[in-house]
């Protein structure tokens, strides 16, 4: 498998990359880990006449806890979200949904920014940044923007960033209360067959806010408003459940692949976030 | 024809330069241009793990990095961490304990183990499964991988106390 | 001088047969020394790659290959009307069929090879392949066997008679244009008389799924013209380096002495490498063509989607017995699905290969089977996947047609296979379907298994979590999967086993060294099996020179002396005993030079671990190694000087290894997730040669069951598209899925094999399949379960538990 020839550049700053993807508009790609293009490029199913490699850009690579925020640079890897013991303290639901993308010598090499940037619905750092309501912060020739993860995708690969844009940071609030991410899959290494990203504050016995995302089960991840509003205000019993999965049923689209037909992934996704609730519950 | 590019790297404590188109694949660089042949090409795709080898501290799968990625980086690979006059304990430990059959995973293997116990000397069986995870083996079932990389670090543990 | 090394010592110094010997290959492996055909560098090389056909079925209308041609570093491009004036676009197949090399005017599967281009680096060939534009016009897929024996769209023109009849073909009468064989065993009207007239019918349709050995190493070469001695090398992927050789030459037309085939290390076979393929062929073309070494490799794609399928049987079975269980017939009827090209290796006879092995253990008087080979459009081949010849099929179903049976008769099936099985006494013991199972003691072998894992109590235990269940007090069944298998391997006798007509005997030549060290050349070719170190083993017991002191060589045909080489657990029983008959001519020449070194007659000498012995003298004796001295500088009359033997060995008969499995599965029902919480691994491998590598081979095989059974599958869509090209959907489960194996043995030697051992390496594979389904299917067995298709991959078993009504 070898991919088409490219020219490959490594610039220094952030206005390197941007005028060479100014240049070369649609012919240019950026890539951090490149563990989701690499392949793509030799399977021949992406073509990239232009590759900007960011590695040398500074400032991608921190993550920075403030009192309600978390601020982590687009090229801070999976191993990097693992290892971050600040991190692991302050959202824990990041780690736990860390440990469950690929394995060691990808998490190694794969970036946030690259996960939630590249708009593949397989991805888990998508639904769990819609879950945590994060927003990205994109950077073009006419400047910075925010653009909120549940505003971010539009359908598969296809997302608000703008094909001249580079997204450079992920901004979270700081999550609060029990949470869980939960995820079905064949194998290590392989992509969800359902999985759930699930947010919940208790107050006495009952919750006072929940978030609820799914992934890889329509062509975007799915944030479930409907679902997180059928908890709020319940004991999260029985019924709390079968409403929130009934009202995330509501909001999903899975497609028949290799992973199982419909009726399964709908019966696992209502499985998993039944799951992914409870657990969330249980350490709220 | 996109230009050649200057790519220099350290491989396992040797500098390495040379000419190489921006599509050369660093297990290309490695096998046909180094004739560094342990590191061995699997799937093509990041999901078995012959190709690792340890660049700046990670392990990393090298059929999904670009050479020119690399650039300026430290590589190692199953020649580097051992041969004939200072094998590494994990490599002792492989033959020991049958961890091996065909051979075609092992330098990815150790490679990877490597890290994992530099990462946590002292891995359960459970840590070694999940840590070597990246790794595919057709031949051995992992079991007695497991038991080699255990054995390994037994020693490897024993030997730090002694010298401490 | 008094010998101070006790007998003890003696034996384990030779490190021979039934010691744990570290493997001697590991040296070089685990230091990145191993030497794989993509290893191999040679001056000038260049590299062939092809361009594949995107669609199943297709008629081709035009290839360009001018556009590739201007691709810098691109050197040729080969299509079918390069091949045809060498006869060579077309090649024989191990199954008595024809394949296209490159496409001749169609393509019948996925991935077809269409063009060959050669270009100076991989790089170049890459895009040489992007650049060649071919015309297709699409034509009506067939995917379905049982379709394609309905339909009009003929896939093999070739195979149809100008006035539209049908020719038979190399196994007999053709029913239809996409039908390629009948094949039947057993008695066809008896069975189906004590069927019909029987207390109690099973009866159940299977599907052995499609799946492929994929190992880490894909299959390649490199092949290599001297056009200047006119001797062509070809470096490959080649579990049977001698065929090759003799493939090459009979297709070629170059003089099989100036071809030297060498296997070099193999990186996994498991079947993948038995057979030829058209990159083999491409590449000698190319390199005679351009006088250059030409290098071709596959990728896993073109691994997975285009060498050496396993499985795709549709078996449909009825099995008969008495209300106390005894049973009274079996009938099997297989529909095989072979793709467009049958390109199965088996031996010539055998076109479902020991198919006809389906009684199992079991002493069943009447039984039929028949077997109908189609035509299809995806990818040839139907190789034994860690088997030998279509045996995990027939173990599979034989399995599975017991707790079928078991079912309808209301009876632990574990107590149904021992009322069943051969008894010890019976044997040598001749099965209605043909084979004479050599040895076994099934009911020993079943009883320790059954203890180990506390049979009963996990029957109790499964009861209560049934109670639990219904209870709703957990979502998790519980699944206790049994196995008895008994394997057909070690092929095999020439009487009736060849591959295009070479004698499936294997060999093993040996010489002694002056210094009393030694080498051993064999037919066969290791592929991790260990044979460096096991048949130098073999030869330190049988010669008494350490086996520190034996090399073992294989994989050079112009060093090693004809052989079969290594797949159906043949190694051993056919190499295994021709290295041991070798030996034993060494010895027989050494127990000569002894009698004269010692003065005694030959009779008055007897063979003790590591020497030669007086008899009742011990004190007086010669040791091996100043034997081979003494073969290499006296001139003992009547004796001609030096010390080697070759040995040549056609077995009596195959070898019966056995086996008896247990696995204990929970399962989600929820989420279809198995999750396997013991497995028991009991295997009668005969005379154990080294127990760590029995072991190494049995967790290896037991593993790839586990993927079979759970997942590991080649699937295509209606149009023919084969959807798991990439590891990503082809399962190869990782350390993190699969568990520890507890194993366990019981010895019945082999009466007719030299050493009485058997074969290990494809048994866990063969009875491992059938645990694990038979552990799924047995979690269902409480709420009505009978059967359900393997691979049981979370969707399948989540489908089986929702078509019981379990999810409310």
């Amino acid at each position: 498998m070898i991919p088409a020839a490219f020219e490959y550049y490594r610039p220094k700053d952030m206005d390197g990359v941007l005028s060479i993807l100014e240049e070369h508009g649609d012919d240019a790609r950026v890539m951090a880990g490149g563990h989701s293009l690499i392949p793509m490029m030799k399977l021949r199913m992406a073509d990239v006449p232009h590759l900007i490699d960011l590695q040398d850009v500074g400032g991608m690579s921190d993550i920075e806890l403030t009192a309600d925020s978390i601020r982590i640079g687009a090229l801070v890897t999976q191993a990097d979200i693992i290892d971050h013991a600040r991190l692991a303290a302050a959202a824990p639901i990041l780690r736990e949904a860390a440990l469950q993308i690929a394995d060691p010598q990808v998490r190694y090499m794969g970036t946030i920014g690259g996960n939630v940037a590249n708009g593949d619905p397989g991805n888990d750092m998508p639904g769990l940044m819609q879950c945590l309501n994060a927003s990205f912060t994109v950077v073009g020739a006419d400047g910075e923007r925010d653009i909120p993860a549940r505003e971010f995708y539009e359908a598969a690969y296809m997302t608000a960033r703008e094909d001249e844009e580079v997204l450079t940071t992920v901004t979270i609030p700081l999550p609060k209360g029990g949470y869980a991410y939960e995820k079905q899959k064949r194998k290590i290494g392989d992509y969800a067959t359902a999985a759930a990203a699930v947010q919940i504050v208790k107050d006495g016995s009952n919750c006072v806010s929940a978030s609820i995302a799914m992934t890889n089960l329509s062509d975007t991840p799915i944030y479930s408003e409907d679902a997180s509003a059928a908890l709020v205000g319940t004991a999260v019993d029985a019924a709390a459940l079968d409403a929130a999965v009934a009202a995330m049923l509501e909001d999903i689209d899975p497609t028949e692949d290799n992973r199982g037909p419909i009726a399964f992934k709908n019966h696992v996704a209502g499985v998993i976030l039944r799951r992914a609730i409870t657990r969330a519950w249980s350490r709220a | 024809m996109p230009k050649k590019m200057h790519i220099k790297l350290n491989v396992n404590g040797k500098d390495e330069e040379f000419l190489a188109e921006p599509r050369e694949l660093l297990i290309y660089t490695l096998r046909e241009r180094l004739n560094i042949t342990g590191p061995h090409i699997g799937c093509e795709t990041s999901h078995c793990g012959a190709c690792t080898v340890t660049i700046d501290g990670k392990s990393v799968k090298a059929c999904t990095i670009f050479a020119a990625q690399a650039d300026g980086k430290e590589v190692t690979t199953i020649e580097g961490i051992g041969g004939p006059d200072d094998l590494h304990p994990l490599q002792n430990a492989f033959k020991e304990h049958h961890g091996l059959q065909c051979g075609y995973c092992t330098p990815g293997m150790i490679t990877r183990a490597t890290k994992l116990l530099e990462e946590n000397p002292n891995p359960t069986e459970e840590e070694i499964r999940f840590g070597m995870a990246g790794n595919i083996c057709r031949c051995t079932g992992y079991q007695n991988i497991v038991k080699s990389i255990q054995a390994a670090a037994t020693e490897m543990n024993a030997a730090k106390e002694a010298a401490e | 001088m008094k010998d101070e090394v006790t007998r003890e010592e003696r034996v384990d110094n030779l490190k021979g047969m039934g010691c744990s010997r570290k493997r001697v290959e590991d040296a070089r492996f685990t230091q990145g020394k191993g030497n794989y055909v993509d290893d191999v560098k040679l001056d000038g090389m260049i590299f062939g790659d092809f361009v594949r056909s995107p669609y199943a079925h297709a008629r081709i209308k035009s290839i360009d290959t001018a556009a590739a041609l201007e691709v810098p570093g691109v050197l040729a491009v080969l299509t079918a009307a390069d091949l045809e004036p060498l006869g060579l676009h077309w090649m024989p197949t191990l199954a008595g069929d024809k394949q296209m090399v490159l496409a001749d005017g169609k393509v019948l599967f996925q991935g077809q090879e269409v063009a060959f281009v050669v270009a100076e680096d991989r790089y170049a060939a890459a895009d040489g392949i992007e650049a060649v534009e071919v015309e297709y016009e699409e034509l009506p897929v067939l995917v379905d066997p049982f379709e394609a024996l309905k339909s009009d769209v003929v896939l093999r023109e070739d195979l149809v008679a100008e006035d539209g009849s049908i020719p038979d073909g190399a196994h007999g009468p053709r029913k239809h244009a996409n039908h390629i064989f009948t094949w039947e065993a057993g008695d066809k009207d008896p069975t189906e008389e004590v069927i019909a007239n029987a207390d109690i019918v099973a009866e159940e349709e299977m599907y052995y799924h499609r799946t492929h050995p994929c190992p880490l190493e894909t299959c390649g070469c490199v092949a290599s013209m001297d056009k200047v001695n006119g001797k062509l090398t070809l470096w490959g992927t080649f579990q049977a380096p001698h065929a090759i050789r003799t493939i090459v030459s009979l297709i070629s037309g170059l003089e099989e002495h100036n071809i030297r085939v060498i296997s070099p290390d193999i990186g996994g076979g498991f079947g993948n490498k038995v057979g030829a393929y058209p990159g083999y062929v491409c590449s000698v073309v190319a390199s005679i063509v351009t006088g250059k070494p030409v290098k071709w490799i596959e990728d896993r794609m073109d691994n997975l989607m285009t060498t050496a399928f396993a499985r795709d049987y549709w078996m449909k079975g009825k099995i008969s017995a008495t209300k106390e269980g005894k049973i009274t017939g079996l009938h099997c009827h297989v529909t095989a699905d072979h793709g467009g090209f049958d390109a199965c290796a088996d031996p010539t006879k055998f076109p479902a290969g020991f198919m006809n092995i389906c009684t199992g253990s079991y002493d069943i008087p009447t039984a039929y089977l028949e077997v109908d080979g189609v035509y299809t459009n995806k990818a040839p081949g139907g190789v034994s996947y860690r088997c030998s010849f279509r045996v995990t099929e027939a173990v599979y179903f034989i399995e599975r047609m017991i707790e079928v049976l078991a079912i309808k008769l209301d009876m632990d099936a574990a107590e149904l296979r021992r009322i069943n099985f051969i008894k010890k006494e019976q044997f040598p013991y001749t099965a209605a379907l043909g084979w004479e199972y050599d040895s076994g003691d099934y009911h020993t072998a079943w009883d320790k298994a059954l203890k180990a894992v506390d049979y009963e109590g996990l029957r109790a235990e499964q009861a209560q979590r049934v109670e639990d269940f219904k209870a709703g007090k957990t979502r998790k069944l519980m699944g206790i999967g049994l196995s008895f298998f008994t394997e057909i391997v070690g092929a095999g006798p020439v009487k009736n086993c060849d591959i295009l007509g070479l004698g499936m005997f294997d060999s093993c030549e040996i010489r002694i060294h002056p210094t009393g060290s030694a080498i051993a050349r064999l037919g066969t070719i290791s592929q991790g099996q260990g044979h460096a170190t096991t048949f130098a083993q073999i030869l330190a017991s049988e010669i008494g020179l350490p086996a520190d002191s034996i090399t073992i060589e294989e994989g050079d045909t112009d060093t090693a002396p004809y052989g079969l080489g290594t797949y159906g657990s043949r190694s051993t029983p056919v190499a295994g005993a021709a290295t041991a008959m070798a030996g034993r001519k060494i010895r027989a020449k050494a127990q000569m030079i002894a009698a004269y070194l010692l003065e005694v007659h030959d009779n008055d000498v007897e063979f003790d671990v590591d020497r030669f012995v007086v008899k009742g003298a011990p004190e007086k004796f010669k040791t091996m190694k100043e034997i081979a001295f003494a073969a290499y500088n006296q001139a003992i009359p009547g004796i001609e000087p030096g010390l080697e033997a070759v040995s040549y060995y056609d077995p009596p008969n195959m070898t019966y290894p056995f086996g008896a499995y247990v696995c204990v599965m929970d399962i989600d029902v929820d989420t279809g997730v198995p999750e396997i919480r013991r497995f028991y691994a009991l295997d009668d491998c005969g005379t154990r040669i080294n127990p760590m590598i029995i072991e190494g081979q049995v967790h290896g095989g037991l593993t790839e069951a586990l993927a079979v059974a759970l997942g590991q599958e080649i699937a295509y869509d209606d149009m023919g598209n084969c959807k798991t090209g990439t590891l990503m959907d082809f399962f190869l489960p990782t350390a993190w899925e699969v568990p520890n194996y507890e194993t366990d043995y019981t010895v019945t030697p082999s009466p007719h094999h030299p050493i009485g051992a058997k074969g290990v390496g494809e048994s866990p594979h063969v009875g491992g399949v059938p645990c694990f389904s038979n552990a799924v299917q047995d979690a269902f067995r409480p709420f009505g379960n009978t059967h359900t298709n393997m691979p049981h991959d979370h969707w399948r078993i989540w489908k089986a538990a929702n078509e019981l009504g379990l999810h409310g």
